[in-house]
């Protein structure tokens, strides 16, 4: 057999049809469900009298709506209230499995997922939400889909699908000292642009993935969305099947030895070809900080706010103008210069227990600076809650002067009361930094946990490997 | 899902690159339950001056004279002309849903993110990928002091504007047929029973950890 990408192979596991014009029905393995984007799923079910294919291949978390303080007072919004009562309803009327506001496995989908071991290696895994390259770390076949495609996963655990090109980016060589994987992902999107891998499904290779943890591999694979692409990829190592055994949905014993020796198989074969193959070395990456209102418009620390007049593309000029005005920036400004009003540390990005691991260990001893309003910490679930308490990061957090909430999505995009004010500036562990994305208004700068720690207590951007 | 006839539309121009589903639908209007309802909401953030929230009155809302939308010119647009990555973000079918709500059914662009172009599809919206150079004469022509109007044949997959040359457009073979038709894809899907069964017979003896 010709040697084939692990895009490939997980397609070619999956494949239920295809017909001579290359649509293809795709089993899916599992499907992520959260408040937002599930009720006219279930409501289409219910309008064609459909029960769900196997109610046990999906697992539903609220967490877009759900409040990080006072959870025992509910949800004050009454509209963000009927959405969250709607999925329990849902669930209860479908036989699926909840993890409601008061469980403490309750969390955001991303985090909940893995952390449950119901994200296994060589799945196909779909969630009404883009962030489900996250899962693709583990070398599963994870991609968002829209709400017409959860309701069409809940009645045939198949998707009509048309196979996407295949793009590998190579990261070589080893990161610097306190550069993370938001640094490397930031960086490659900034390389690539916001549309570079747009119609390609992305497999992360090079050395520099490989000593990644799994948490420092969900963030690559998470932003993988940012940079055009619906689905990232990274090979099963040791360290993938390490991270699974125990977990309370992976198989248990001789199965999860059995499904083990699978999952060591699913790498991209020597010689197979991709696409499109980006390289980056990973020594030339500095932690990374966003200026603009697209995840693309990122920059070095140590660089300023670049000049539109000097970009030859009139597109870009003209998307780079309005995105200084909206954010209130000049050209040339060093980066260092400015000033958060907020600190978010929190999303399916950054709010595993290493991001609040790294975070506690730049406050530690340090204060919030003056000038900061807010600077909250918001776990990806109550377990990474639960563990970070047992390790004192509480503790170190509210010492300087961090809120310490409940887990949810929170701030990454204010669907609860979290949420930024017009005109304010946040330095943010989430994702995306478009317009009005954290509040009508607000102004994003993505960074990693780190940054966005010494961003909180010294008042500015800075250079964490320098403080 | 309703057929996809032909017809002749105005073209409203945005010109902007990146456009990302949180301003196509702003998150507070994803707390609906429903499918119906967001054409007021289409772009919220840059169509009005304030603040927007779901199940207010949208009529009286002071509008932005500055957002093209809002330009008499474009008054009952049904074709939207954009530039590249056009519905990047978020996977949110609200954003089709509002696009569709509003009136629009056609949108060009030179390129549209994957999941927004995916979504399109299943709620009637055509969603046609045009060379950036053409893309950039229907621009130039759609500034005018009358609206540029296009005549859309998707059968023969033909756009025809009321300035210039016809323009040839690609599409999914399949995507076309189901627009065409009205298909709905759980439908269709469902005309396969015996083959997903047959693959989860099969799965389940190749991979049971995957059924434990």
């Amino acid at each position: 057999m010709a040697a084939r990408t692990l895009y490939d192979k997980l397609w070619d596991e999956h494949l239920v049809r295809e017909d001579e014009n290359g649509t293809a029905l795709l089993y899916i393995d599992r499907q992520l469900v959260h408040e937002v984007t599930s009720p006219q799923a279930f409501e289409g079910l219910r309008l064609h009298g459909r029960r769900p294919w196997r109610p046990e291949a999906n697992l539903a978390v609220p967490d877009h709506n759900v409040p990080t303080l006072n959870r025992r007072l509910g949800i004050a919004d009454p509209v963000s209230r009927i959405q969250v009562e709607t999925l329990e309803a849902n669930c209860a009327e479908f036989g699926i499995t909840y993890f409601g506001m008061d469980d403490r496995r309750q969390g955001i989908v991303h985090i909940v997922g893995p952390e449950e071991g119901f994200t296994l290696p060589g799945m196909t895994l779909v969630c009404g939400d883009s962030h489900t390259s996250t899962h693709g770390a583990f070398g599963a076949l994870a991609f968002g889909v829209g709400t017409s495609e959860v309701e069409h996963v809940l009645a045939t655990q198949c998707l009509i699908q048309r196979k996407s090109r295949a793009m590998l980016v190579s990261v070589d060589g080893e990161l610097g000292r306190g550069v993370t994987a938001k640094d490397l992902v930031l960086a490659i999107i900034g390389a690539i642009g916001t549309a570079g891998g747009t119609g390609y499904v992305i497999e992360f290779g090079g050395d520099a993935i490989h000593s990644l943890s799994m948490e420092g591999r969900m963030t690559v694979c998470n932003m993988t969305i940012e940079a055009g692409a619906r689905a990232g990829l990274i090979a099963v190592d040791e360290t993938t099947i390490d991270y699974l055994r125990g977990r309370p949905f992976a198989p248990t014993g001789a199965l999860f030895e059995q499904g083990a020796a699978h999952w060591r198989t699913l790498k991209s074969d020597e010689g197979a070809s991709f696409d499109r193959v980006v390289r980056i070395a990973a020594a030339e990456i500095q932690p990374q900080v966003t200026w603009g209102t697209s995840p693309e418009m990122v920059v070095p620390v140590g660089a300023r706010v670049p000049d539109p007049a000097a970009e030859a593309d009139p597109v870009k000029a003209a998307g780079m103008r309005r995105a200084l005005d909206y954010m209130g920036l000049k050209p040339g400004t060093p980066i260092t210069e400015i000033r958060p009003d907020k600190v978010f540390i929190g999303s399916c990005t950054n709010a595993r227990i290493e991001d609040l691991r790294a975070a506690a260990e730049v406050v530690k001893g340090r204060r919030v600076a003056d000038g900061i309003k807010l600077a909250m910490v918001v776990p990806g679930s109550g377990l990474v809650k639960e563990q970070a308490e047992a390790e004192g990061l509480d503790r170190v957090f509210l010492e300087a002067g961090f809120e310490w909430r409940e887990a949810g999505c929170s701030m990454c995009l204010a669907m609860n009361a979290d949420r930024l004010e017009p005109g304010e500036r946040c330095a943010s562990t989430s994702n995306r930094n478009f317009e009005g994305r954290q509040g009508q208004g607000g102004r994003s700068h993505l960074v990693s946990p780190a940054m966005a720690a010494a961003a909180a207590v010294t008042g500015h951007f800075v250079d964490v490997r320098g403080l | 899902m309703e057929k996809f006839t032909d017809f002749t539309g105005v073209v409203c121009p945005l010109d902007r690159a990146n456009v990302d589903t949180d301003a196509i639908i702003p998150k507070q209007f994803l707390k609906s339950i429903q499918r119906t309802g967001f054409g007021p909401n289409l772009f919220d953030e840059w169509r009005y001056l304030d603040r927007g929230e779901p199940g207010q009155d949208n009529s009286g809302r002071p509008l932005n004279p500055d957002f093209v939308l809002n330009d008499p010119r474009y008054t009952g647009a049904s074709i939207l002309l954009t530039r590249e990555n056009f519905g990047c973000g978020s996977s949110r079918e609200h954003a089709p849903w509002a696009l569709a709500d509003y009136g629009l059914r056609v949108l060009i662009a030179p390129s549209f993110a994957d999941i927004f172009f995916n979504n399109c599809f299943k709620n009637g919206l055509l969603p046609i990928v045009l060379p950036a150079e053409v893309v950039d004469r229907l621009f130039a022509a759609s500034g005018g002091p009358a609206a540029l109007r296009i005549a859309v044949d998707l059968p023969n997959q033909i756009l025809t504007p009321s300035v210039g040359a016809p323009i040839p457009f690609e599409v999914d073979p399949f995507r076309k047929h189901c627009l065409i038709e009205g298909l709905d894809d759980i439908g269709l899907t469902l005309q396969h029973l015996d083959a997903i069964r047959a693959y989860e017979s099969r799965r389940r003896v190749e991979a049971p950890w995957l059924f434990s």
